[in-house]
């Protein structure tokens, strides 16, 4: 059995002492792992890094063997987020929440175009928060757990003030008809269903409701795991960030 | 091929080491009892004393024979600097280079979310109180140029930021290295880090 793919690596992981176990998120395989024969060496290792677009080729005798990756890289995006923190931790949540939410081997390539795309925007820190929070609705929605921002849960079709999200439903609920349970809603800020400047504080609240339904719905269908604390180190680094303005 | 089951057994043992497999531990066994009394006797006696008396330094993790190392139990050596590595294999390679004079503070890791290796499983805690508690006025994070690596080097940051000077090693051309043979990302990070000639 072989193929040949284009991958966002995600992890790696030495196996022996001179063979690396990695995962990659590749456009037609999904999440697919493999071992690479000299993975630890001088040479790789630095090729190895989270976040690197590779093209691989994967071959194993049977299909349901963990199988070889042989490896070229093709772009290398760790190098430019190591000396920026809002990079690095951006880098290091998606990574980890693309391992923590995809299952294996099941192919998701809308995730995967943007998940390469947000990637590729790494470094630009006008574009990147934005830019990621649609990221991790993509992701809510690929998992089955989109959110419906369409029209309002109470009023229907007649409410234009769409203002929250229902914490259990995840569908929107305009200001009207939220009445006395609005301070029980999850924010709805305007760049969540992509209108407006998108300004550091409407983002913050999206990263809470988004946050909310990673945690609340996507985890417990995971086996209860926990989130990926780098997602909270993400955000802790852009509230760090939008404070220092 | 047949050794009597001890030496089978040493044999197995020394194929456990890192750059040994069954081959070569093989003929360093065979090596070490043609030359018992140069090497073999001296070897078990010297792994015996240190297996005894091996253990982390309390301070800063290298490892001693001590409850403190001799770095940490220098005077020399408090020059308000500490160095931060990874682990002992690190500071070791420091030290082979004899620049820094000042003392360490050995990590144990690197945070790291696939090995679910958080802030508290290093010493971190520890280092926060030392900077606190040594007069100490530097702190350099010579942590490796991965992801997991510089991620750990901006929590640290984050940590003591605002009490004490934070420097981290330069990335760049190696000594002896030729520019057609580094990869993309060292070109990037020596690029960025020229400075005037």
């Amino acid at each position: 059995m072989d193929w040949r793919d284009q991958g966002i690596l995600l992890s790696s992981r030495r196996h022996g002492e001179s063979a690396a176990i990695i995962e990659v998120f590749t456009r037609e395989h999904g999440r697919h792992a493999g071992v690479v024969r000299g993975g630890a060496s001088r040479k790789i290792a630095p090729i190895l890094q989270p976040g690197a677009q590779l093209d691989v080729t994967w071959r194993a005798r049977l299909e349901d063997h963990i199988g070889s990756y042989t490896v070229e890289p093709l772009r290398s995006r760790a190098a430019a987020a190591l000396s920026d923190r809002q990079a690095l931790a951006g880098l290091n949540a998606v990574t980890a929440l693309l391992l923590f939410a995809l299952p294996e081997r099941e192919g998701h390539p809308v995730l995967y175009a943007r998940s390469e795309a947000l990637l590729d925007l790494l470094g630009d820190q006008d574009l990147w928060p934005l830019a990621y929070l649609q990221w991790e609705l993509a992701l809510l929605e690929e998992a089955g757990f989109g959110l419906d921002l369409s029209t309002c849960a109470v009023l229907g079709h007649g409410a234009n003030d769409l203002s929250y999200v229902s914490p259990r439903s995840g569908r929107a609920v305009s200001r009207a008809g939220a009445g006395d349970w609005a301070d029980r809603l999850l924010p709805l800020p305007p760049c969540l269903m992509g209108h407006g400047p998108a300004p550091d504080h409407e983002i913050a609240e999206g990263l809470r409701t988004t946050g909310h339904f990673l945690r609340e719905h996507l985890a417990p269908a995971m086996g209860n795991k926990p989130l990926p604390e780098a997602r909270q180190r993400f955000v802790d680094a852009f509230a760090r960030r939008s404070a220092q303005g | 091929m047949s050794a009597n089951r001890e030496i089978e057994a040493l044999i197995d043992m020394m194929a456990r080491l890192p750059g040994l497999g069954p081959r070569s531990a093989r003929r360093a066994v065979l090596h070490l009892i043609r030359k018992r009394s140069l090497l073999m006797t001296p070897l078990a006696e010297l792994m015996r004393q240190v297996a005894a008396s091996a253990r982390e330094c309390l301070n800063c993790g290298n490892i001693g024979t001590g409850d403190i190392c001799e770095i940490c139990a220098s005077d020399k050596r408090a020059n308000g600097m500490i160095c931060v590595v990874e682990d002992v294999a690190d500071l070791w390679a420091m030290e082979r280079s004899g620049v820094f004079k000042g003392r360490y503070h050995v990590l144990g890791g690197t945070l790291s979310a696939l090995d679910q290796v958080g802030p508290e499983q290093l010493r971190i805690p520890r280092l926060v109180d030392r900077v606190d508690s040594e007069g100490v006025t530097e702190v350099i994070l010579a942590l490796n140029a991965t992801v997991d690596g510089q991620t750990t080097a901006h929590y640290i940051a984050d940590q003591l930021e605002g009490r004490v000077t934070l420097t981290s090693l330069a990335q760049g051309v190696p000594i002896g290295g030729e520019l057609d043979y580094l990869d993309d990302g060292t070109i990037t990070a020596a690029l960025n880090a020229r400075r005037k000639v």
